[in-house]
């Protein structure tokens, strides 16, 4: 409520200063206009007023676009500056009617262009979970029909959870039911839904190779336009997807690559030649951002490893996998130690590839974390997104093993490829998170005897939290290695800036 | 979703023969009043399913069957009837119409099966997978009480022959064995290399295959083309793709490499090897990808592929008309405990009296019967648990018990039925008794005439 005040306040200060402007000009168009008809003085008075109104319009929209560029610091100050004044209540109360009407007419006459910029560079509002409007509304739209879970977390009721026994059978059972969704587009969503991919390399992969199923199957209706069909279709799948389990943030970059990729095909080409230019972006896009980003990686972050190194690495990713095995091909002497953490123990994956090469390593959870550092000369870890203030988005436990590192003084090295930063800031992990299958958490594998959890459904008091990633300040963050180099954490507004969105693929 | 199906209706078998003539094929053979073709297609009219191949034995039988399916669905499904030439198995049933599959995967239901799965599971099971074949497995219906004998079972020792031995992996998910129960006297052969990968393998007797299969097509006609001597999918294509799972030589892909939409690949080979290498990285190893990467040095990449079931859960009904007993079985389950399945509304008495039906005084119809329109029942008769069809007329003091009775029945007064099934156009004379016997269409059973466990029928 605050920031309302405050931007309120802002657009009375802005209004302000333009009925100064606009008032000095006033005068000049009316002694510009006089002097050449006098003798049709009342129609012609009617039309100055008009023309003056319109001088005043385009006054104002260009006070507004110039005021813009220095006006960021302006609204700073004046934002200041209306937080002194909002201490005075009634102040506020007196210029509440009077002032909201001159806000309309502005809004309408000189706010439409510079308010449409603002718009496009604010992200579309993200869905929050615990808004029983939405998500009533959401429900209705959706696809897919999910209970949700009992016994949620109160700090994360902004985040979808749904029941995990009943989500896969229902999905399932509804094959045939659901004619809109394409079958390689169900397929996707039906693997994520089990479990059966992970990483984000692996996910935007086959989602793309899905989207390009459906575009080449794809026929555009009658009378229709080819783009506004087509970007309708690809998002009614995206939604269908994120129902399945919920987008990750690099997962965005991708679609929005699509996305623009159709909004810029000419409109002269024939649905065959759009589909396969599209087809060959994708494959482009995958080629490029993906294989051969993960290649540069690779021969960028190998000349890091020495003979002799402890290298140490947590969960499942793929790239660090990669560095692992070039190094110790090209012949490096090295160890590595594998940390890996409940529920998922994904790292034993990494451990039996790592072994059956050769590679002498080192397995632990990571509630041991502490006690290995101390040998540990390096730590190169996995990101599934990095974000604008350099922390990285990652599996649950890289925070911490980033900290322990830290602690120690062991460089940290992120690997991540360039198509995963993103422009937004993250400083919590509770903010932007996934829950996972509590249910996971209370049972062991393997163990039959430890079933003190069984009931866990039933019991009020408890609330089981399974979350899947979380955020690594860039303070711990030595460097990141990306195709384009190995920079710090500082620099990554750099790249999203200058390779962004826009440069992808010239 | 790029699926056809396939509904395999047979002809006249042998094994139902008393109840099933030339003019009552298979398929149309009644249960609960309703053809039992009706069951598979309502099925499949849930899950949305509207363009179906109706396979059927013997040109007179397809006239049949097509006729009484444009009757009924005409608006509602788009259905072509096929007809194959007899006795050329299941096997031979699909190359039959092997010309008509254009789809990815093919859907292959038997014409005989009551049941409420859904479908959809199947077919997700088979697409999340990516598997060559999904059998759909469901628990083995509880045998009726009353054992028909004259189905020629005459030794004990064959009883058990309607399960079959299925081998599951860990996850349940893969199919790793599969042998009828039938075939297996003294011992069970189970491939090394399957047991050295999985590791660890389930055999279970409790599961039925429910003749319900999801196939890839491509795998399928090439399967069928190579081995021109399969004759049915069951006894011979399924267990050739099981025990070949490892050892695969099918082609899995059709044209893999032909197609890439025109452009040149703009992905090169090495570049496809890092990708693939990505993916199956990243999900969950199954007991194939481990097979393929454990090829020690040896050039040749061993190719596999994967057999996938879905296990019905145990609150859905699954049962297959293919004996005598099993069709007494079925009908007492439809109006019985799966009384779902029948569509029906029960009345309060839960059973099923047709509004046309009249019944004479003192006449008690038990709970779990089923009276046909226009059907007369005598006075001081009394129905228990029985299937009664339309416009018979039954005198008095007639005991109807555990029993089906077709249509157009005429059943003399002082009878007593038990156990048995009636066929269409039968005459019962007076004071008739019988007992387990199945009387075939268009019979006169002589007054006074007492029967146990035989099989009545005209010369």
């Amino acid at each position: 409520m605050a920031q309302i005040h405050i931007f309120l306040h802002a657009f009375i200060l802005f209004l302000s200063l333009f009925f100064v402007v606009t008032n000095e000009k006033k005068h000049e168009t009316v002694t510009e206009v006089c002097p050449n008809t006098p003798s049709v003085s009342p129609p012609l008075k009617s039309k100055t007023t008009k023309a003056e109104r319109r001088a005043l319009q385009e006054a104002q929209r260009a006070a507004k676009a110039a005021s813009k560029a220095n006006g960021n610091s302006a609204v700073a100050e004046s934002g200041k500056a209306a937080l002194a004044k909002s201490k005075n209540q009634s102040s506020l109360k007196k210029d509440g009617p009077p002032v909201t009407s001159e806000v309309t007419i502005d809004k309408k006459s000189g706010n439409r262009p510079p308010e449409k910029e603002r718009k496009k560079d604010a992200p579309p509002q993200r869905m929050q979970f615990d808004d029983q409007n939405r998500v009533g509304k959401a429900k209705r739209r959706a696809l897919v029909n999910q209970t949700e879970a009992k016994n949620r977390v109160e700090l994360f009721r902004h985040l979808p959870q749904y029941d995990h026994g009943s989500q896969l059978p229902n999905l399932e059972s509804k094959l045939f039911q659901l004619d809109s969704v394409h079958p390689a587009v169900f397929k996707v969503g039906l693997r994520y839904m089990a479990g059966d991919i992970s990483g984000v390399n692996a996910r935007c992969t086959e989602m793309l190779r899905a989207l390009q199923e459906a575009i080449i199957d794809y026929s555009t209706p009658p009378e229709k336009v080819l783009i506004r069909e087509l970007t309708a279709k690809i998002s009614s799948y995206i939604s269908f997807i994120n129902e399945c389990r919920p987008l990750s943030i690099s997962m965005g970059n991708a679609i929005r690559f699509v996305k623009r990729r159709i909004a810029k095909l000419p409109l002269s080409h024939t649905d065959v030649e759009a589909k396969t230019a599209l087809c060959s972006d994708i494959d482009r896009f995958i080629n490029e951002k993906i294989i051969i980003a993960d290649k540069v990686i690779v021969g960028h972050a190998s000349t890091k490893v020495r003979d002799g190194d402890v290298l140490l690495t947590y969960g499942l990713s793929c790239v660090v996998e990669m560095i692992l095995l070039s190094a110790h091909d090209v012949g490096k002497k090295f160890r590595v130690v594998v940390v890996d953490s409940r529920p998922k123990l994904e790292s034993q994956a990494l451990l039996n590839r790592l072994i059956a090469k050769g590679l002498s390593c080192t397995y632990t959870h990571i509630n041991a974390v502490s006690y290995i550092m101390h040998e540990v000369t390096k730590v190169f870890l996995g990101a599934s997104a990095v974000l604008s203030n350099g922390t990285v988005l990652s599996r649950v436990g890289t925070a911490c093993i980033a900290m322990v590192a830290h602690a120690f003084s062991v460089p940290v090295l992120i690997c991540c490829e360039a198509f995963k930063f993103h422009e937004r800031v993250l400083l919590d992990s509770i903010c932007c998170n996934e829950i996972g299958d509590p249910g996971a958490l209370a049972t062991v594998p393997g163990r039959m005897d430890i079933n003190y959890l069984e009931n866990w459904t039933n019991e009020e008091n408890l609330q089981l939290l399974n979350l899947m990633y979380d955020v690594t300040p860039s303070d711990y963050v030595s460097v990141i290695v990306t195709d384009h180099g190995m920079i710090p954490p500082t620099s990554v507004p750099v790249i999203v800036r200058e390779y962004g969105q826009e440069h992808y693929l010239i | 979703m790029d699926f056809q199906v396939v509904v395999l209706a047979g002809g006249v078998s042998k094994k139902l023969l008393p109840l099933v003539s030339h003019e009552l094929p298979n398929a149309l053979l009644p249960v609960a009043n309703r053809p039992v073709l009706s069951y598979v297609v309502e099925l499949l009219e849930l899950s949305n399913l509207k363009d179906l191949i109706v396979v059927v034995e013997g040109k007179d039988t397809a006239l049949n069957v097509g006729a009484w399916i444009s009757g009924a669905y005409a608006d509602r499904l788009h259905v072509e009837v096929a007809a194959v030439p007899e006795d050329v198995g299941t096997a031979g049933a699909i190359r039959a119409i092997a010309r008509h599959l254009y789809a990815k995967d093919i859907l292959i239901v038997s014409g005989d099966l009551v049941s409420d799965v859904p479908i959809g599971a199947v077919a997700a099971t088979h697409r999340r997978h990516d598997a060559v074949v999904t059998a759909l497995l469901c628990n083995t219906p509880v045998s009726g009480p009353l054992e028909s004998v004259s189905s020629g079972g005459k030794d004990k020792a064959k009883k058990p022959g309607r399960y079959d031995l299925i081998g599951l992996d860990p996850t349940k998910q893969f199919l790793l064995h599969i042998a009828t129960g039938a075939e297996v006297e003294k011992d069970l052969r189970i491939q090394k290399s399957i047991l050295r990968s999985v590791g660890q393998v389930e055999i279970r007797a409790d599961l039925m295959d429910a003749h319900l299969y999801a196939f890839k097509r491509s795998v399928l006609l090439e399967v069928l083309d190579q081995n021109g001597e399969f004759h049915s999918l069951k006894h011979d294509v399924l267990p050739y793709l099981v025990r070949s799972q490892l050892k695969s030589e099918v082609l899995l892909n059709g044209t893999p490499q032909a197609e890439e939409n025109g452009t040149e690949k703009v992905i090169s080979q090495s570049n496809q090897q890092m990708l693939s290498q990505i993916l199956a990285n990243a999900s969950e190893p199954t007991f194939h990808l481990r097979h393929e990467l454990s090829t020690n040095g040896s050039d040749s990449v061993r190719r596999t592929h994967k057999c996938c079931v879905y296990i019905a859960g145990s609150n859905k009904y699954c049962a297959r008309l293919n004996s005598l007993q099993a069709y007494n079985d079925i009908n007492r389950d439809v109006i019985g405990e799966a009384s779902h399945l029948s569509g029906y509304s029960f009345s309060s008495h839960n059973n099923i009296i047709d509004p046309t039906a009249e019944l004479g005084a003192k006449t008690t119809v038990g709970p779990h019967c089923m009276l046909g329109e226009g059907s007369q029942m005598g006075d001081k008769c009394s129905v228990k648990r029985s299937v009664i069809g339309r416009h018979c007329r039954i005198g008095a003091n007639v005991k109807v018990v555990n029993s089906v009775v077709m249509n157009h029945v005429t059943i003399g007064d002082g009878c007593s039925i038990q156990g048995s099934v009636i066929c269409s156009n039968v005459q019962l004379q007076e004071r008739a008794t019988l007992k387990d016997c199945q009387v075939g269409a268009g019979y006169m059973v002589t007054a006074g005439s007492d029967c146990k466990g035989e099989v009545l029928t005209k010369k």
